[in-house]
């Protein structure tokens, strides 16, 4: 079981499932209504780092974060 | 040095410790830049949310990057509400001589806005609205949705 979180503006509460890539939890989230207008200007990352591919390997109790553009300052 | 303020950043103490803190170490220069909420399009001021363990990772990096270079960096910013004609980020260099830390600040301050994990609203009549217009996808934005 992995937990993903929604960072920011993304009013969603934290998701439980079960995935062993990215490609799982892509797969799952491009069916979610609510993710229509985040998920293409989301970046991810894996227990607070940034990943570049959907073929990132998820370990029992990794964390996948959504984050969507920024503006500090 | 990376310090998270909860409301409005204070601008004095913060420049004038971070300028003692360094006062002895031999650098020739000090520049801060110091970012001001605005009045415009009605606003009465600025929110802001921070993802502090990815903050602080690409934070780390730069202070790793510019080391080389002598220089040293130093960075404040807010979280939650900040009212108009107040402050939420301070950045700053200190380096041996000027131009690096002209040219250092300059692109430390444009990776800021791009990368750094902090989310803006503006508060108009109470409510805190997302910045969207005003935010960048961070680079390799939309894995999921197969852009990348």
């Amino acid at each position: 079981m992995i937990t993903v979180e929604f960072l920011g503006p993304i009013q969603k509460p934290v998701l439980h499932m079960e995935a062993s890539t990215l490609h799982d939890v892509a797969r799952v989230l491009k069916e979610d209504p609510q993710m229509g207008q985040w998920i293409e200007s989301c970046a991810v990352a894996v227990n607070d780092t940034l990943v570049s591919s959907l073929d990132t390997v998820l370990q029992e109790g990794d964390k996948v974060s959504l984050l969507p553009p920024v503006c500090g300052g | 040095m990376l310090e998270l303020c909860d409301g409005p950043l204070n601008v004095p103490e913060i420049l004038t410790r971070w300028y003692i803190q360094e006062s002895q170490s031999n650098y020739g220069a000090y520049i801060p830049f110091v970012g001001t909420v605005r009045a415009e399009d009605g606003i009465e001021g600025l929110s802001f949310d921070v993802y502090e363990p990815i903050l602080h990772s690409w934070f780390d990096a730069w202070v790793a990057e510019v080391a080389p270079l002598g220089a040293t960096l130093k960075m404040a910013h807010s979280r939650g509400d900040v009212l108009v004609h107040e402050s939420s980020y301070i950045a700053a260099v200190f380096s041996p001589k000027r131009r690096v830390a002209l040219e250092t600040i300059e692109q430390f301050v444009e990776d800021f806005k791009a990368s750094a994990p902090i989310w803006k609203y503006d508060l108009i009549n109470g409510e805190r609205i997302y910045a969207r217009e005003r935010s960048t996808a961070i680079v390799g934005a939309g894995l999921l949705g197969g852009k990348s």
